[in-house]
């Protein structure tokens, strides 16, 4: 059924389609309707789940951590601080094995204060062992929060599905919510191998000697990597599904592209239309818009790049000594590869500034002027 | 002669604990109490050695270990996912030591009781932290000496009164007890497993090389800390208070500071000033036990 | 290649603890151990309840210490109403 959604309650939709058993959340700007709208739903008794009302985003994943070893699938929603604050249970989740989904508005960390768009947030917790999703579209949202249920309760290893702060999560979109009973048939019930159960006793998360940890990292590792495949496959189910298909990263116009812009996010929307622009001016422009940063999705990259094709990565994010963050990691990713594109970081829009197509386009005329640095990334403010 | 207290043990010998061991007779009594239809949560405390490594446990119940702040919150969280799962019997177990709970849980702590989560928790208070080495805690009584109040006079600040704290959130039930008691141990757990809502239990829980005694002294001090009124055993059971033991003649608290040795620098006036708080107390307590309230 | 000996998905994903602490005899911390004078023992079973180690059997007439287990902490011996627990170097016991 098509509804007029902002992204935040298509992100609580995609919640209550997987018939989530358990949410603990805590409010944050500009995350909050996500939870009002699970409140809203549980009084009413149309949201499936218990929703746990906790006193910190701390707490809401330490719930998570409990509701979730005792067998039930779980949901939480937070941006910012909140994820800040989360980190440490990130890690907790991720090494239990624990296939939490958690949507992360993304929104700039203080200080100075600051509410609007920006992936800092999630992208400083590449490290703690979760798949990151970056959508596009409030339909997008909804989506990839089904479809990482069924690839987080496959792997047992946790997702973030991650959407744009206000541009995003307050914006109203037409969104085509699926139905329930098709929900039910692409997205089974979670059934764990082993939880909580007083008539089989054990202990989750006892102490392991140096090997034992070294080969559950391992473990991990090698469930990483078949993640990029299983959400190519996913998106291919769903598609059949549902319609609408997902890759873990999305080519435009750019398999014949000399210069293409690398987006994640609603840039990536604001991207194409950049990219329609310079090809009616005559430019060989295309876009490649990362879905999936982890795993890194390195086969995708490869498959969809040239080595005669330069690369404009925009990050609305940065790592402070170093680069933008999807620049810094498509630069080691396509290291191995002999001959390679070359690739251009530019950072812009961080703390929720304009990335307009008029930005786009002259990042694109920089990488095909040869202007641009390889070295390190040009900050692009837009021009108004 | 007949055993007073069930002699089902849920809790295994070969456990990792210290010789004399308060925490571990009080996990002995607590799971007497609750039965095998429990899941105990483990924040950070000696417990988690206690427990064992992989792939061995030594309570028999399921046990989820948590970080150090989260013990009340994951427990509301099994508790939910339990239910969610059609299990509503189970009793859930917040286990936490003083740091845990006085500390860097009571954020946690304050929530889930604010929220009357169907959970105990139990906080076992050995007054300081005892598994990184004996450091201050909230829990930590004035004159005691710890690694991070190393002066002869210890601690400068008195023992957080948490049980006040817990009081103040209004949950259904809030226990004490020590292992010298274990019929009233057995008995509070064992109630609290039969009350809805929020329920906390304060465990004095004395620890030999923390406090600083003689390992045969556990149960001796424990006994001692009530006999001289510096620990009350009482209960608070929908709002009415009852003390459990109300010694007609309280012992000095000399008696309970003396065999310590954390307590070796307390001067007379410091002593004297611990005895004037414990006689204050115990009027109120008095009072409170009169009135019923 | 991997340069571990093992196949890694032969590593479980999740294994609970399920195997007892009483694999573990802790008896080797024991300085002194407990002996019990059956002569003068009431039954009172004060040494059972007060034991942290939960290592004394209670199911015969007078309770039986295990060994294997003890730790020598000796408050049996101090909570032991007719003094009838004594503890003492290993060698003795």
């Amino acid at each position: 059924m098509k509804k007029v959604l902002m992204g935040n309650h298509a992100a609580t939709l995609g919640a209550a389609l997987a018939r989530v058993q358990v949410v603990a959340a805590y409010p944050i700007t500009p995350a909050t309707q996500i939870v009002e709208l699970i409140a809203e739903m549980s009084a009413k008794g149309t949201f499936p789940g218990k929703f746990l009302r906790v006193e910190s985003e701390h707490s809401a994943m330490a719930a998570l951590l409990g509701a979730a070893t005792a067998g039930a699938r779980t949901f939480t929603a937070t941006s910012s601080q909140g994820l800040a604050y989360m980190h440490e249970l990130l890690h907790w989740v991720s090494g239990a094995r624990l296939p939490v989904v958690m949507v992360d508005v993304n929104r700039a960390l203080a200080a100075p204060w600051n509410l609007w768009t920006d992936q800092t947030d999630s992208l400083s917790q590449r490290d703690t062992g979760w798949l990151q999703f970056y959508c596009a579209t409030n339909q997008e949202v909804l989506d990839t929060v089904l479809m990482a249920y069924k690839v987080s309760e496959n792997l047992l290893l946790p997702s973030m599905v991650m959407l744009d702060g206000f541009t995003l999560s307050h914006v109203y979109e037409p969104v085509d919510v699926p139905d329930q009973k098709a929900v039910d048939a692409f997205l089974p019930p979670f059934k764990p191998a082993a939880f909580l159960d007083v008539k089989n006793p054990g202990a989750f998360g006892s102490l392991e000697t140096p090997k034992p940890y070294f080969r559950l990292r391992r473990r991990i590792a090698v469930d990483m990597d078949r993640a990029e495949a299983l959400v190519e496959q996913v998106g291919a189910d769903f598609e059949r599904s549902f319609g609408r298909g997902y890759g873990a990263v999305e080519s435009y116009r750019s398999q014949d592209a000399d210069v293409s812009l690398v987006c994640s996010g609603a840039v990536g929307s604001t991207a194409k239309q950049a990219v329609d622009e310079l090809r009616a001016e005559g430019h060989a422009a295309g876009l490649l818009r990362f879905r999936l940063f982890r795993p890194f999705p390195a086969a995708a990259l490869k498959r969809l790049t040239r080595p005669d094709m330069k690369l404009a990565v925009v990050d609305r994010n940065y790592s402070p000594g170093h680069q933008g963050i999807f620049c810094e990691e498509i630069k080691a990713s396509l290291y191995a590869t002999e001959r390679r594109p070359e690739v251009y970081g530019f950072v812009a829009g961080l703390g929720g500034g304009d990335i307009t197509v008029e930005l786009l386009k002259e990042i694109w005329h920089e990488v095909k002027a040869g202007t641009a640095d390889p070295v390190s990334p040009l900050w692009m403010e837009e021009a108004r | 002669m007949k055993p007073s207290i069930s002699v089902d043990e849920l809790m295994t010998s070969g456990h990792q604990a210290c010789q004399g061991c308060g925490a571990t007779l009080t996990m002995r009594y607590a799971l007497k109490g609750l039965g095998p239809e429990t899941v105990v949560v483990l924040p950070a405390c000696c417990w988690t050695i206690i427990a064992g490594a992989a792939p061995r446990c030594s309570i028999g119940v399921p046990l989820l270990h948590a970080p150090f702040a989260a013990a009340a919150a994951a427990a509301s969280g099994v508790k939910a996912g339990l239910s969610a799962r059609g299990d509503g019997r189970t009793t859930v177990m917040a286990w936490a030591g003083d740091g845990g709970t006085y500390d860097i849980g009571i954020q946690a702590l304050s929530g889930a009781a604010d929220r009357d989560e169907d959970i105990i928790y139990c906080c076992y208070d050995n007054e300081a932290y005892m598994n990184t080495g004996i450091q201050r805690s909230g829990g930590t009584p004035s004159g005691a000496w710890t690694m991070t109040t190393p002066g002869k006079e210890g601690s400068e600040r008195p023992k957080k009164d948490l049980d006040a704290i817990m009081e103040a959130h209004r949950i259904p039930y809030i226990a004490t007890a020590t292992p010298a008691y274990p019929e009233d141990m057995v008995r509070k757990f064992a109630k609290a497993k039969t009350i809805k809502g929020f329920r906390f239990i304060h465990v004095l829980s004395p620890c030999p090389p923390g406090w600083k005694y003689d390992t045969a002294d556990t149960v001796k001090l424990s006994r001692l800390a009530v006999q001289t009124g510096m620990f009350a055993l009482y209960e608070i059971a929908e709002g009415r208070f009852k003390l459990n033991l109300n010694p007609a003649k309280r012992k000095p608290v000399g008696e309970y500071l003396k065999p310590q040795g954390r307590f070796r620098g307390l001067k007379p006036d410091a002593e004297a000033a611990i005895q004037a708080e414990v006689d204050a107390r115990w009027a109120l307590l008095s009072q409170r036990h009169a009135r019923g309230t | 290649m991997p340069r571990l000996k093992d196949e890694p998905l032969s590593t479980p994903v999740v294994t609970p603890s399920a195997r007892p602490m009483s694999e573990n005899p802790t008896g080797d911390w024991r300085s002194v151990a407990p002996r019990i004078d059956a002569e003068k023992c009431t039954g009172c079973l004060l040494c059972w309840k007060f034991c942290p180690e939960a290592c004394v059997d209670v199911a015969g007439e007078v309770p039986r210490i295990d060994l294997h287990y003890c730790k020598g902490c000796g408050v049996c011996a101090t909570e032991c109403p007719a003094h009838c627990v004594h503890m003492s170097e290993e060698a003795a016991s």
